[in-house]
């Protein structure tokens, strides 16, 4: 009960994953635009499945606004956690995509360097990128992928 | 007759007040040295002329700063001693090739790293330290940055070989002795200039407090940085929070905890102490 009668305000920021859904079911209430699409957990941990993860190359599947962010189905390492230079396989816009992991939230070792947010870039199935270049700094300890991700460190523009 | 009278004993009465002040005034500035009365018999004592006055000018003798590093105060724990002994020996030996400079949280560095994996073997970070944790020849300090409108953070050891060399591109402290909000706060205040020069700072004096009040991002945070127990000074609730908000964060104050004895370390004669070995094994 004491919710109905609640500031709008206040409730949606108890409960911030529901920001879109009940913002038009509290009576009285203009839909509240947030500044973010979806909420963001508080734990940092690497990536696995279900995370959402956000593309810094410049391909067009991965730059195009969809409603829904891409997320990660699988993770091609032993155990389901991704780390940096680890493989996984993306659902963006309803396909399948493999990814490359250049930085996650997790801080990891001493010295490699802890990005505010999941990045990855997306790859072919040979390795190749799928975009031209990567604005986002990438940690230089991807450089002993030479062998297989070798253009991908290519199209890097700075390295942290 | 009467009225003459009158004006004389005004005029005593005026003398005497007079002269009362005037013993008053020497009484509580005195300029001459008191000398004992004479004895009866001797001459007079010598004229001795009062010592000169020696006048310090404070403003031209200069003070250096005493600055210990916070990883020399050893935990309270029970460790023997010698082990923390032995530790900052180490330390002092790692010091005296690499020079690791005073700074605190808040502070502008840049840090150079040898990595074989980076062009040209070294690797320069520029950030700003949001936190200086760990003990001993642990010790680390995180540097944030935003490059690129991606925030990254190094966490550096301070006395790791892979170091080169740590320069203090700006000295100064903050509100709080660590700056995690700054991932919840707006970027800018987190972005610090790659090619920034190094700002020269005096190293007698205090050092500069920066007052600044940041601003956030909305809600959610990382950490709800409004409760007591962060203790945060350098964020602007007023924008983001309704007072009704940070009435209910205060429900969460241990006022208790402060005068618990059981948390109760007092590190200055410690500090005194390590800071005296360390410089005199610095300065050998």
């Amino acid at each position: 009960m004491c919710f109905l009668s609640a500031d709008p305000e206040l409730v949606v920021m108890t409960f911030p994953h529901l920001s879109r859904s009940l913002t038009g079911l509290i009576a009285g209430s203009a839909p509240v635009f947030h500044h973010r699409a979806f909420s963001v957990t508080a734990v940092a941990a690497a990536i696995q499945k279900m995370t959402r993860v956000r593309v810094v190359d410049n391909s067009s599947l991965g730059n195009t606004p969809h409603h829904r962010p891409p997320r990660v189905i699988h993770v091609y390492t032993k155990n389901g956690v991704g780390k940096v230079g680890d493989t996984v396989l993306l659902a963006i816009k309803g396909q399948k995509k493999k990814a490359l992991i250049v930085g996650h939230k997790m801080p990891g070792d001493r010295m490699t360097p802890r990005f505010d947010s999941n990045n990855v870039v997306l790859i072919e199935n040979n390795g190749n990128p799928t975009g031209t270049r990567i604005k986002v700094p990438i940690p230089t300890h991807l450089r002993k992928l030479e062998g297989d991700y070798s253009k991908v460190l290519a199209i890097a523009c700075s390295f942290v | 007759m009467a009225a003459c009278t009158n004006r004389l004993d005004k005029f005593i009465l005026s003398m005497r007040l007079l002269r009362n002040q005037q013993l008053q005034n020497e009484r509580f500035l005195s300029t001459s040295v008191c000398r004992p009365a004479p004895e009866k018999d001797s001459d007079p004592p010598k004229f001795t002329p009062p010592p000169k006055p020696v006048i310090i000018d404070k403003s031209k003798t200069i003070i250096l700063r005493k600055f210990l590093s916070p990883e020399f105060i050893p935990p309270r724990q029970r460790t023997d001693p010698f082990k923390f002994y032995l530790e900052r020996k180490d330390m002092i030996l790692r010091r005296k090739v690499l020079k690791i400079p005073e700074f605190y949280v808040g502070s502008i560095l840049a840090v150079n790293m040898a990595d074989p994996n980076a062009s040209g073997k070294t690797n320069r970070f520029v950030g700003i330290c949001i936190q200086r944790g760990g003990k001993g020849l642990g010790a680390t300090f995180i540097l944030r940055n935003v490059i690129n409108n991606q925030g990254v953070e190094m966490c550096y050891e301070q006395y790791s070989p892979l170091i080169q060399s740590v320069e203090v591109l700006k000295l100064e402290k903050r509100l709080d002795d660590n700056l995690m909000y700054l991932r919840d706060a707006m970027p800018e205040y987190s972005t610090v200039d790659p090619n920034m020069k190094p700002e020269t700072f005096s190293t007698s004096g205090e050092v500069p407090v920066n007052k600044i009040k940041v601003r956030m991002r909305p809600k959610p945070w990382l950490k709800r940085w409004e409760r007591p127990k962060f203790n945060i000074q350098g964020i602007r609730f007023d924008l983001r929070l309704t007072p009704q908000q940070m009435e209910g964060a205060q429900k969460r104050a241990e006022p208790w905890r402060e005068y618990d004895m059981m948390k109760e370390y007092d590190t200055s004669v410690l500090e005194e102490q390590i800071f005296s070995e360390v410089q005199s094994e610095m300065s050998k």
